[in-house]
């Protein structure tokens, strides 16, 4: 398969194997990765600005750029004005190794999510494996900013985020190993072209048992980025900043820019797995090169394939985001009950069931398009179940206009 | 394939290069620096700190440490059979020979010794967060003779 | 009910000799002691049948070096006890000399007596024997001398800034010597600087893993010398140091100082003055619980809350900016009444606020009150017992959440809560969950008796017409005598409370608002001690919140609501 770095070696006249080509090739991604790095987190941090805005009544950044659209890049360069501080009780090497870490195990997940079918600069064939892997050097890098800062507050903040990180990477690797015994690779790229053709192929809408196996990743993704309800080793409340109190500056902005990044791996990661990566779900627009043909036609497909692949992470990312403006955090003890008695039985189980399932129903290539059809609409019915349910309760709180029973005393 | 991994490598340490470069190099060059030494003191909540952060882990989270390396060894060992799953099926499918259901068995029977170390893990309370702790006993419920301690939660919304 | 001849007769009968002194100056029955039988006195009057005065509200003192007719003995310790049975007051007093100045504790008869008399330790030098852990309280640990005391001068500031490590009151370690005297045990400051600690609250805390196992506070950050201040001034001064007392229900605060000063000139508001501070008390109500929800459930991490219901309480506080014009430091009401009337067009925009209120509240309850999380998070942490809260000294929503309904408004009721019809929230389950619930009713309660006070609200003076305590209108101190004179001697001499004492409590927002006032008949207040109900939650938390893990222990902080303001006066 062709894969990009070939892809670019050979444009830009290179032999593959060459060390010219690959420096060359690694200029021409390294660049642009880091910049859509950045780009992600400054949309991100901009849209959960807006999102908790809208939720809270309120407007959010409205002055810097069109509502407030550059606010964050204003923040970002004021922040790399601020003075430089270490504490110094603090392990000065382990201080500075730790946001490198951190930021170094969200950027290599970039290189290998796959943009589409050729824009992938890493394609492995162990990728799920290697992203699993990369997330739990996060934890490591967490743990050591923690323990390096020599402050209590920090340190209980990544024994926590060491302890969620590590207990939801079991639920997390056993709804990946249930997609992968669906796909039969662990390579991105092959999962995501088993998903190829209509919305129905996506692996969500593939056996009954893929959307609770979606909610259990989903849920533990929330997880593995710290995010609401499982924000808990930043707990601003409890542990004033979390693992990152003694963090400030510029060194906090990369704490900052490696949350919002490691919230679009796990999206992508979540759209790549259940609903069919760069595909639109239409064949006729995912196929467009044969109608159109030549270069033309493989870059269109392709940036139709990296447009598609990124508004999806994007819904995604803004799903987590209401459930962060929406829900209380939980504690730590109720955190570890949920992983433990909850998600990682419940994996165990659906692993089984999907396991099962490809016994009996056997590897259909593309998928089974009667299943898929009917998944679909149950999954389309029962959201529209759920607005009428929403629109149920919102009634019956306008109802309680009328005062609610307050046992009386006296 | 090496060289794709050469690349995740590469990505790695240009992500830590991107960090070092903007934290060591612009702050550096941008930011203003004014010694003091009150600046580097530790935070905690606005108090001189007592004593030190670099304490011993409290017992519990090793117990949680072992039970992700149990599980988590289990999902590495089962990736493998995950990726051939589908071929040996549609192999002995189209051998005609054998039961179909004879990988799935080999993987359940693992799973299943897993699963019974589970539920050990659990029953012997383990998994209970509260089970290790020391202080003082959890508050009794209901808290007051004649209250019932119920509570009507659909009253609440009313 | 017991009369108060009754009850002061029976303990004559059982002390005899010991009881020096008995009256009951405004309807509130006072019995002066003498010192050594004192805790004798005090335990009979908390045990006896009958009598059993299961809460001490409050405990202050006094000091007699400056008062016009000489004290028998420098300073007066005064008890104000309440029985819950039937809410009959008692004031018990007892004199202590400056030579032996010294008092039995009776912090094992009522819990809330700890730290009433290391404030009444800390402020005028009275040493209680017996008591635990005697040391200063509001001041500094490094202060000398006693602040309240009448001859510290009050302009005799001190710098003080070594910080205080409480490492006395913490206790022992633990450490295990086979292992290198190695503890398990993690000393971690929570406050004062800490997002939770609502201002400057400071709990150092003794830690195992995430547990509490020990906790002790640390309070006086916000101390302002409320006490201290309001003698420098005359009678009217001392209204705006009230607004920051509970800086978050100003208007309460000024009606309860106004309230107790009326008393002791036995003025009754006009009605029209009556019904207004219903209006703005419960307003302030109002946005008190809502700071309290907002930012409890901000404790708990659910941020959107806070913004809904902070959008009432903005709502609010344009009203009363329209009104007083200020949102935080009200100084509405006035000695005989209010400063002056409602604004045009209050009426107007209070039903509108009244009108979408229910819908502001009902979104709250809506994201939290069917939520698992919230749920998990606040049933069944930080439980109190009835018999414990009482003790503590609780009164308000933490104290009705225990399912004691014990309202001023209903129970002792004044201005015209009594013709209102509205019922008294509680619940039954004393823990962090009810305390949120309590408050929420409540709001829905202060809405109802908002509406009906603004049906039946009459037109009428919002002022007393009374010489002493109010000038004058402009046109009679341009034409009459009587009315320059008048003008002139009240801002020349300022109010003269008549001589006396007076106790009064106010239903405020965190409960019983009491102002112990002593006057000696001159312009200025002899003595002002205000019964903060944020004192009494606090000096329960400690023990509520060890054997919690530090995510508990946050919220259940937020649900007692402690305002800082009126913790540390």
């Amino acid at each position: 398969m062709e894969s990009y770095f070939t892809f670019v070696s050979s444009v830009l006249g290179f032999e593959p194997t060459s060390l010219l080509g690959f420096v060359g090739a690694i200029a021409v991604w390294a660049v642009p990765i880091t910049a859509f790095v950045s780009v992600v987190g400054l949309v991100s941090i901009w849209l959960e600005r807006k999102i908790s805005a809208h939720i809270q009544c309120r407007v959010g950044p409205m002055e810097v750029g069109p509502h407030g659209a550059l606010q964050t890049l204003a923040d970002g360069i004021k922040l790399l004005g601020k003075e430089d501080l270490v504490p110094a009780q603090a392990d000065r090497i382990l201080f500075g190794l730790a946001p490198m870490l951190v930021f170094a195990s969200t950027f290599v997940g970039f290189a290998v999510i796959p943009f589409s079918q050729k824009a992938v600069i890493a394609d492995l064939n162990l990728g799920i494996f290697f992203l699993a892997a990369v997330g739990s050097l996060e934890a490591i890098g967490v743990v050591m900013a923690g323990w390096s800062s020599n402050n209590k507050w920090s340190l209980f903040g990544a024994i926590r985020a060491a302890t969620q990180v590590v207990s939801y990477e079991i639920p997390l690797g056993l709804s990946l190993l249930a997609v992968v015994v669906v796909a039969g690779s662990m390579s991105l790229n092959d999962i995501t072209q088993a998903q190829s053709g209509w919305v129905w192929n996506w692996f969500l809408f593939r056996n009954p048992f893929m959307w609770a196996v979606f909610l259990i990743y989903f849920i533990a993704s929330l997880a593995e980025c710290k995010r609401a309800p499982f924000d808990l080793p930043e707990a601003e409340s409890e542990l004033v900043s979390g693992f990152h109190t003694e963090y400030s500056g510029m060194r906090f902005a990369i704490f900052f820019l490696a949350e919002y990044g490691a919230m679009y791996i796990v999206s992508a990661i979540a759209v790549v797995l259940f609903f069919g990566g760069w595909y639109t779900g239409i064949p006729f627009l995912d196929h467009i090169s044969g109608s159109i043909g030549g270069t033309t036609g493989v870059v269109v497909e392709n940036l139709i394939g990296a447009g598609t692949i990124i508004v999806k992470s994007f819904l995604l990312i803004c799903v987590q985001m209401w459930i962060r403006w929406t829900l209380p955090r939980i504690r730590l003890d109720q955190m570890m009950d949920l992983c433990l008695k909850y998600l990682l039985p419940f994996s165990l189980v659906l692993l089984v069931a999907v396991s099962l399932w490809q016994a009996f129903q056997g590897p259909i290539d593309g998928g089974n398009s009667v299943m898929g059809m009917i998944m679909l609409a149950a999954t389309v019915a029962s959201l529209i179940w759920m607005r009428r349910l929403a629109g149920r309760v919102s009634k019956a709180s306008a109802l309680r206009r009328e005062l609610p029973v307050v046992k009386t005393g006296l | 394939m090496l060289f794709q991994y050469a690349h995740a490598l590469i990505g790695f340490l240009f992500g830590m290069l991107f960090v070092a470069l903007q934290v060591f190099l612009l702050v550096r060059l941008l930011a203003p620096r004014v010694k003091e030494p009150m600046k580097d003191s530790t935070y905690e909540c606005g108090e001189p700190p007592v004593g030190d952060a670099w304490v011993r882990f409290d017992m519990r989270f090793y117990t949680m440490a072992l039970i992700f390396i149990i599980f988590e060894v289990e999902a590495v060992f089962l990736f493998p059979w995950a990726t051939v799953y589908n071929d040996l099926i549609a192999g002995l499918r189209a051998a005609g020979t054998g039961n179909v259901l004879f990988p799935f068995i080999e993987v359940f029977v693992f799973i299943l010794v897993l699963g019974v170390g589970l539920i050990y893990v659990w029953k012997k309370g383990d998994m209970d967060w509260v089970k290790a702790m020391r202080g003082q006993p959890k508050q009794s419920w209901p808290p007051t003779e004649g209250s019932t301690g119920e509570r009507d939660v659909e009253k609440d919304v009313a | 009910m017991a009369t108060s001849d009754a009850i002061i007769d029976q303990v004559k009968g059982q002390f005899g000799e010991a009881v020096l002194e008995s009256s009951t100056p405004l309807g509130f029955p006072t019995v002066c002691v003498a010192k050594d039988r004192a805790r004798d006195i005090l335990t009979y009057l908390r045990d006896e049948p009958g009598l059993e005065f299961d809460v001490l509200t409050d405990a202050t003192a006094a000091d007699g070096l400056k008062y016009p007719e000489p004290w028998d003995t420098r300073f007066q310790v005064v008890y104000h006890l309440r029985s819950s049975r039937d809410g009959k007051r008692l004031r018990v007093k007892v004199g202590v000399p400056e030579r032996d100045c010294t008092l039995a504790s009776v912090h094992d008869l009522w819990k809330s007596a700890n730290w009433a008399e290391r404030e009444i330790f800390d402020m005028f030098g009275v040493r209680f024997e017996g008591h635990p852990n005697l040391k200063r309280i509001l001041c500094h640990h490094k202060f000398k001398g006693h602040a309240l005391r009448k001859d510290y001068f009050i302009h005799d500031g001190q710098w003080l800034d070594e910080p205080e490590t409480l490492l006395d009151e913490i206790g022992d370690w633990g450490e295990n010597p086979a292992d290198e005297g190695f503890s398990e045990l993690v000393p971690v400051n929570l406050g004062p600087a800490h997002p939770a600690m609502h201002g400057t609250l400071r709990v150092f805390a003794k830690m195992e893993g995430e547990t509490i196992v020990k906790a002790v506070p640390e309070i006086g950050y916000l101390h302002r010398g409320f006490e201290k201040h309001s003698e420098t001034g005359n009678w009217t001064m001392v209204i705006p140091y009230t607004d920051r007392l509970n800086y978050c229900s100003a208007m309460l605060n000024n009606i309860g100082y106004v309230r107790t000063v009326e008393k002791m000139f036995g003025i009754e508001p006009t009605e029209r003055c009556q019904y207004i501070r219903v209006i703005v008390g419960e307003l302030s109500r109002i946005i008190d619980h809502c700071v309290c929800l907002g930012a409890m459930l901000v404790d708990l991490g659910a941020l959107t809350n806070f913004w809904y219901l902070f959008n009432i309480r903005e709502r609010i506080y344009h009203l009363l900016e329209g009104l007083c014009g200020a949102r935080l430091t009200s100084s509405y009401a006035r000695i005989g009444g209010m400063a002056h009337d409602l604004q045009d067009g209050f009426e107007t925009e209070l039903r509108e606020i009244l009108r979408d209120m229910p819908r502001n509240v009902s979104d709250v309850l809506g994201l939290i009150a069917k939520n698992r999380i919230f749920l998990d998070r606040t049933v069944g942490i930080g439980v109190i017992s009835r018999e414990d809260a009482l003790s503590w000294g609780w009164t308000g929503p933490c104290l009705r959440a225990t399912g004691i309904p014990y309202d001023l408004r209903k129970v002792e009721p004044y201005d015209v809560y009594a013709d209102l019809d509205w019922d008294v929230a509680t619940r039954d389950g004393g823990d962090v969950h009810d305390r949120a619930m309590v408050r929420f009713d409540e709001m829905i309660q202060s809405m109802r008796i908002i509406e009906q006070a603004l049906d039946r609200m009459p037109e009428g003076p919002v002022m007393v017409e009374d010489k002493r305590v109010v000038l004058p209108e402009k046109d009679k101190v341009y034409s009459s005598i009587e009315g320059l004179m008048n003008h002139f001697v009240l801002i020349y001499d300022g109010i003269k409370v008549p001589a006396g004492e007076a106790y009064v409590p106010t239903e405020a927002a965190n409960g019983e608002l009491g102002f112990y006032i002593i006057s000696d008949g001159s312009g200025r207040p002899y003595r002002i001690h205000c019964r903060a109900p944020s004192f009494y939650l606090y000096c329960a938390y400690p023990s509520l919140a060890e054997g919690n893990m530090v995510a508990d222990a946050v919220p259940l902080l937020g649900s007692l609501n402690i305002i800082a303001g009126e913790l540390d006066r």
